[in-house]
């Protein structure tokens, strides 16, 4: 087996280019075995290349991969039974029967689930005999899954896992993935959906131009930090209400009506606000104190601006 | 009728995704991938009208009617190693090459390269996916042969040889333009060169028809050898013909080796 202490998946100094592009740029990360890592980024960050290095599709131009200990480009064949693989998109024969493909897949491995168990489970048992071309997007998303998991792998790559599924077809994909870390199954993620890697993850790594920009439990990367917001008649004098705050603290408002007040919260703060407001004439709705949402550190550390 | 699945309980017992990865032994993946594939390419449509319908009508029509000038003898002598000769081409190259094309374009190749089997098991059931299909076919051929008044001649052996490497050329040039083209072109070139085979490569034109100088290149076709050395044998008794086995050689070698180093998964 593998040596005890090491991760799921080890990277060190991964760089992968295409040409003039380079995709991954010096990534390294660490992936806890029984845990579920997310890997979070914008489009064009580099987490698919980084996966499919993992997988073994891909050869790094330089640094080290481990994958349960071993090294996927060269010992692919005593690594593949024990890595599941779920593909963005497609993988499928398009005339593929459901049922048929991954009956397939299930009589490559020695204990495997029974197929028609994890069909049921993920609410594809109507579908076994359905060519794979005929389903719905999510419907060969959870077929995509299934086939990822059917072997009982030790350790799975789930690249966007979610994407095109509707709210209870995710819900369900989320409680899959629970079942599988609480069964001690490494997990490796992909998405862009921040509630997904909040609600999901033991770890997030957030990724951006090829490396790493962040990492941490989904608590540690939001941090202690929060912020108070309101709705109140448009136009303070934020100026004045700011010099009666803390140094070190930001107000905006956006959009006209909207404040959002970036401090160290506390019962004082708080009271000095209201206040101020107070003595305004200042009535004041929606008051709420909020710790800082994934979604918050992600745009902060990725940028606001679209990508080309 | 009610299938496994269907008849399957309203509630599934609880899944145990407690890791047991194993896989099982090479011999049993690849029995497994033939299965699969199998069963896929026979309920294929387009598939069966390839493989079995245009071989056989082909068959029946030149065979039974004098629509077409075959020369001095027996037409269904001369037609079946033609006929023959047409099955493998359209199974080892143009099914092989269209079906493992749009595997190639829908990332099947790719996922199936996640799983245990490994890719030399994969080419494995290919093959003998091609060859099961080709014995299926031969077997329907002679049937209908024989019904016409086929009278074979010659050795068995020879003409196993002969299926193996026509099989072996067909199969490398099938896989080559898979690997390298995309589907769509690989689709709209497999069609043409099966269409142009059949016309110029003596599977049912004789090639005595067409002036000698473009005679002795059109014999230098795989196809045209394939179905010559087979009339050699199976219509005039030959032995082993050298000079059909030394092309299919050729061909088979050139066409691997060219697959081998070209063919890109994804």
């Amino acid at each position: 087996m593998t040596p005890p202490g090491g991760g799921a998946v080890e990277l060190d100094s991964l760089v992968k280019r295409y040409g003039a592009v380079t995709a991954v740029d010096g990534l390294s990360l660490s992936a806890a075995r029984g845990a579920v890592t997310a890997l979070l980024g914008p489009n064009g960050a580099g987490k698919t290349t980084t996966i499919e290095i993992c997988e073994g599709f891909r050869r790094a131009d330089s640094g080290t991969v481990r994958v349960l200990g071993l090294d996927p480009a060269a010992d692919g064949r005593a690594l593949k039974p024990r890595v599941g693989v779920m593909p963005q998109s497609g993988g499928v024969p398009a005339t593929a029967r459901a049922g048929e493909f991954l009956d397939l897949v299930a009589s490559f491995h020695a204990a495997p689930l029974d197929p028609r168990a994890l069909l049921e489970r993920l609410g594809l048992s109507g579908h076994a005999r359905t060519p794979f071309r005929r389903m719905s997007g999510g419907q060969q998303q959870r077929l995509s899954l299934a086939v990822a998991v059917v072997g009982r792998p030790e350790l799975v790559f789930l690249d966007e896992p979610t994407t095109g599924l509707d709210p209870q077809a995710r819900r369900s994909t989320w409680e899959l993935i629970g079942e599988l870390r609480a069964a001690g199954v490494s997990v490796v993620l992909t998405t862009h959906n921040m509630e997904e890697a909040e609600h999901l993850s033991d770890r997030v790594v957030i990724v951006d131009h090829g490396k790493v920009v962040a990492e941490g439990a989904p608590e540690e990367l939001t941090g202690a930090e929060r912020q108070l917001r309101f709705r109140a008649r448009p136009g303070l004098g934020l100026e004045e209400l700011l010099s009666a705050l803390p140094a070190g603290c930001a107000a905006k408002e956006s959009p006209a009506g909207h404040y959002l007040i970036e401090a160290d919260v506390r019962p004082e703060l708080l009271a000095t606000v209201t206040a101020w407001c107070a003595s305004h004439g200042v009535m004041t709705e929606d008051l709420r104190i909020e710790r800082r949402t994934l979604e918050d550190v992600f745009l902060e550390l990725t940028g606001r601006e679209l990508r080309p | 009728m009610t299938t496994p699945y269907e008849a399957a309980p309203p509630k599934a017992a609880p899944l145990d995704f407690t890791p047991a990865p194993a896989a099982v032994p090479l011999p049993g993946m690849v029995l497994a991938q033939t299965r699969y594939e199998l069963r896929t390419m026979l309920r294929n449509g387009e598939q069966l009208l390839l493989t079995l319908i245009i071989p056989v009508v082909l068959l029946v029509l030149f065979g039974a009617t004098s629509l077409l000038d075959l020369g001095a003898g027996s037409r269904v002598g001369f037609l079946t190693p033609g006929i023959l000769a047409l099955a493998v081409m359209s199974t080892a190259f143009t099914g092989q090459a269209i079906g493992t094309g749009f595997e190639r374009r829908y990332g099947v190749l790719k996922r199936l390269g996640a799983t245990p089997l490994p890719r030399a098991g994969l080419i494995a059931a290919k093959t003998l996916t091609v060859v099961a299909v080709e014995a299926l076919q031969a077997a329907v051929i002679c049937a209908v042969a024989l019904a016409l008044g086929w009278e074979p001649h010659g050795d068995p052996f020879s003409v196993v040889v002969l299926l193996l490497l026509g099989t072996a050329a067909f199969s490398g040039f099938g896989l080559l333009m898979a690997g390298t083209l995309r589907a769509e072109a690989t689709l709209a070139a497999a069609n043409l060169v099966y269409v142009l085979l059949l016309a110029v490569g003596g599977v049912v034109f004789p090639l005595d028809e067409f002036p000698a100088p473009v005679r002795d290149a059109l014999e230098l076709l795989p196809i045209s050898a394939l179905a010559e050395g087979l009339r050699d044998v199976l219509r005039d008794g030959a032995a082993l013909p050298a000079g059909p086995v030394l092309v299919l050689a050729v061909w088979a070698v050139a066409g691997l080796a060219l697959a081998a180093r070209f063919f890109r998964w994804e």
